[in-house]
């Protein structure tokens, strides 16, 4: 392998890392309200495209740092997404009916309906947040001179992968050290037993429902300045979530960092290699090969080591 | 009488084109029984056997794009993609069957969302074969107007409505419902879950096929964007089936008819046209919450709500 070579894989594991960081952040948000209601939410692409709308529109009208606007688009995504849950899921988990997967499919009118929406009142143009650091970037030979191959690091996607890990382990001890998120945790374990130890189910459902949405929100800040925006973008973010929780073993939050991360790295290199249209095929190969060999996914290997070992 | 209500219906609607409609209406007359079409074969294996799926569209898709390819590449006519897809649509189910069969409600629903994305950014990219977005086009249409067209999709459909309703008074359909109401019971009972779901599969997805390869033939054009689209071909199908009834016989045959006049009546609105996916979901949402079995599954419900009918 010569230096070029070398240079175009180690620049794609690179990409790859840091767009993985990301996935993750959308994928555990997916996880948890899939852990806790036992649904899966086909909206979530959708929830980030609107979040990225919010983080938008307050950069160019009050010029706030998409950084920043983190700080005001989570919560406000935290009650949406917290008014979703009690107004449209809630009712229907009572209605009895035929299919059980009526849930599923309620959330892709949820999403159809804030895809169109978003067309509507913002056309379907593609809009970039013209942030000043957009392209900015450190290149390895400027801290040594002497390397022999060249790599750069983007600052916007440095900054957001930053802010994504930083964001992960503050959701990590919510979860583990306070009351409610170890309420959430038991209602993911066991509706019944939760009941039965007095936690109020009904009440971590809106907040699992929420906190889905902030994070998934967060994400899409994160992805404003490194990233173009277009109303139906949502779908292809749900799917990626999707296939990051398949990946990473249903609703396990440490399975789908993994997930992230290696969905990430696969596309980076499926990108370069093969071609950017296919990009997305890649996706689909890594999740067809997860649901036939590893159907519990990266989670229940972990499980395995620890039962084993 | 319910033994031959297939036929009267038919044979009432094998007279319409004398009436002289206007090729408008025949277009809006083939659309319907097009989706009707694809909704009872969607209900047969979303409806009966419990498998929700979200990728129906990859095969119209592949149904449409067998008849594209055949005309483009093959030089015969369209319509041998009729007979033809026949045999590389149960192919596909069979692969699409042993990938995602075995994953379970929700997500089962989801693995055949992904695979209908496949097949689209598949048929994107294999430009040599498929001509990529650019689509294929049919130079020389067989028919000008409308009429023939007209029987071949009666047809199909009674042919459809047929093929569903022996399935489904077969002890074949008693082992899908059995598999909907409880997989595990039905295989603790000895049926071979596995090997029905796939069944199941192979006649939905041939039938939906032939009405994909109908399409290419009637329309003269086809690109992936169009016959692989989630929104506009997955979810409508889902939504034919919803609206009508699920697991009912007339059930997607009515949605087909609501649907096709609801998307019609929303292009037809001065500034509104471009918010028929707002409205489509509003009305998912609404029909999820308050009629969950339909129109024709919740009709006693419907009865009760609007006071008619009651003396019956």
């Amino acid at each position: 392998m010569d230096s070029v070579a070398l240079e175009v894989l180690l620049q794609t594991l690179i990409s790859g890392l840091l767009l993985g960081g990301l996935y993750a952040l959308i994928g555990i948000g997916m996880t948890l309200i899939m852990g806790v209601m036992k649904i899966i939410n086909l909206a979530h692409g959708e929830l980030m495209m609107v979040a990225m709308y919010m983080a938008y529109w307050l950069f160019v009208l009050f010029h706030i740092d998409p950084y920043v606007s983190v700080l005001i688009v989570a919560p406000l995504m935290f009650l949406f997404g917290m008014a979703i849950q009690k107004f449209l899921i809630n009712p229907v988990l009572k209605v009895e009916s035929i299919l059980p997967e009526n849930q599923v499919i309620l959330t892709v009118g949820i999403g159809m309906v804030l895809a169109n929406l978003a067309t509507i009142f913002f056309t379907s143009d593609y809009r970039s947040t013209p942030v000043d650091y957009a392209s900015d970037a450190w290149y390895l030979s400027d801290y040594w001179r002497g390397s022999p191959i060249e790599l750069s690091l983007s600052v916007p996607w440095t900054v957001s992968f930053v802010m994504a890990v930083i964001i992960t382990i503050a959701l990590w001890f919510f979860l583990s050290k306070t009351d409610t998120g170890k309420s959430i945790r038991a209602t993911a374990q066991d509706i019944d037993a939760a009941l039965l130890m007095g936690v109020n189910v009904e009440r971590m459902r809106l907040i699992t429902f929420g906190l889905g949405a902030a994070l998934v929100g967060a994400a899409g800040c994160l992805f404003i300045p490194i990233y173009y925006l277009y109303p139906a973008l949502g779908g292809r973010f749900t799917l990626i979530a999707f296939v990051i929780t398949i990946l990473g073993g249903l609703g396990s939050t440490v399975g789908a960092i993994i997930g992230g991360l290696l969905l990430g790295i696969f596309e980076s290199l499926t990108a370069t290699y093969i071609g950017m249209g296919w990009a997305p095929v890649g996706r689909f190969a890594i999740f067809i090969l997860a649901l036939i060999f590893l159907p519990g996914g990266v989670a229940s290997l972990l499980r395995r080591r620890r039962l084993g070992g | 009488m319910k033994r031959y209500a297939p036929y009267i219906v038919f044979a009432l609607m094998a007279v319409l084109p004398f009436l002289g409609l206007s090729t408008y209406v025949m277009h809006i007359l083939i659309l319907m029984l097009m989706w009707s079409v694809i909704g009872m074969a969607w209900n047969l294996l979303g409806g009966y056997c419990g498998q929700v799926s979200f990728g129906h569209a990859a095969f119209f898709g592949v149904g449409a794009y067998t008849a594209g390819i055949l005309y483009f590449k093959g030089g015969v006519s369209a319509w041998w993609g009729i007979p033809l897809s026949i045999p590389i649509l149960v192919v596909e189910a069979l692969i699409i069957g042993f990938i995602c069969l075995r994953l379970r409600g929700p997500f089962f629903a989801l693995a055949t969302l992904a695979m209908g994305e496949v097949f689209r950014v598949t048929a994107e990219n294999l430009r040599n074969f498929t001509q990529g977005t650019l689509g294929i086009m049919l130079k020389e249409r067989t028919w000008v107007e409308k009429t023939w067209y007209y029987y071949i999709i009666l047809g199909l459909s009674l042919f459809t409505f047929l093929v569903v309703r022996k399935v489904i008074q077969s002890r074949l359909g008693y082992y899908f419902v059995a598999i909907r109401e409880d997989q595990d019971a039905a295989e603790s009972l000895g049926i071979n879950t596995t090997l029905y779901k796939t069944i199941a599969l192979c006649l939905s997805a041939v039938l939906t096929g032939l009405a994909g390869a109908f399409y290419t033939n009637y329309m003269g054009y086809i690109d992936p964007e169009v016959v692989f689209a989630l929104h506009d071909i997955s979810i409508v199908t889902i939504m034919v089936v919803m609206v009508g009834g699920v697991a009912t016989f007339w059930g997607p045959v009515v949605g087909a008819v609501i649907m096709v006049i609801l998307a019609e009546f929303i292009r037809s609105l001065p500034r509104l046209g471009s918010a028929h996916q707002t409205l489509f979901g509003i009305l998912l949402i609404l029909i999820i919450i308050f009629l969950p079995n339909g129109i024709v599954g919740d009709f006693s419900k419907l009865k009760r709500i609007f006071g008619f009918g009651r003396r019956s």
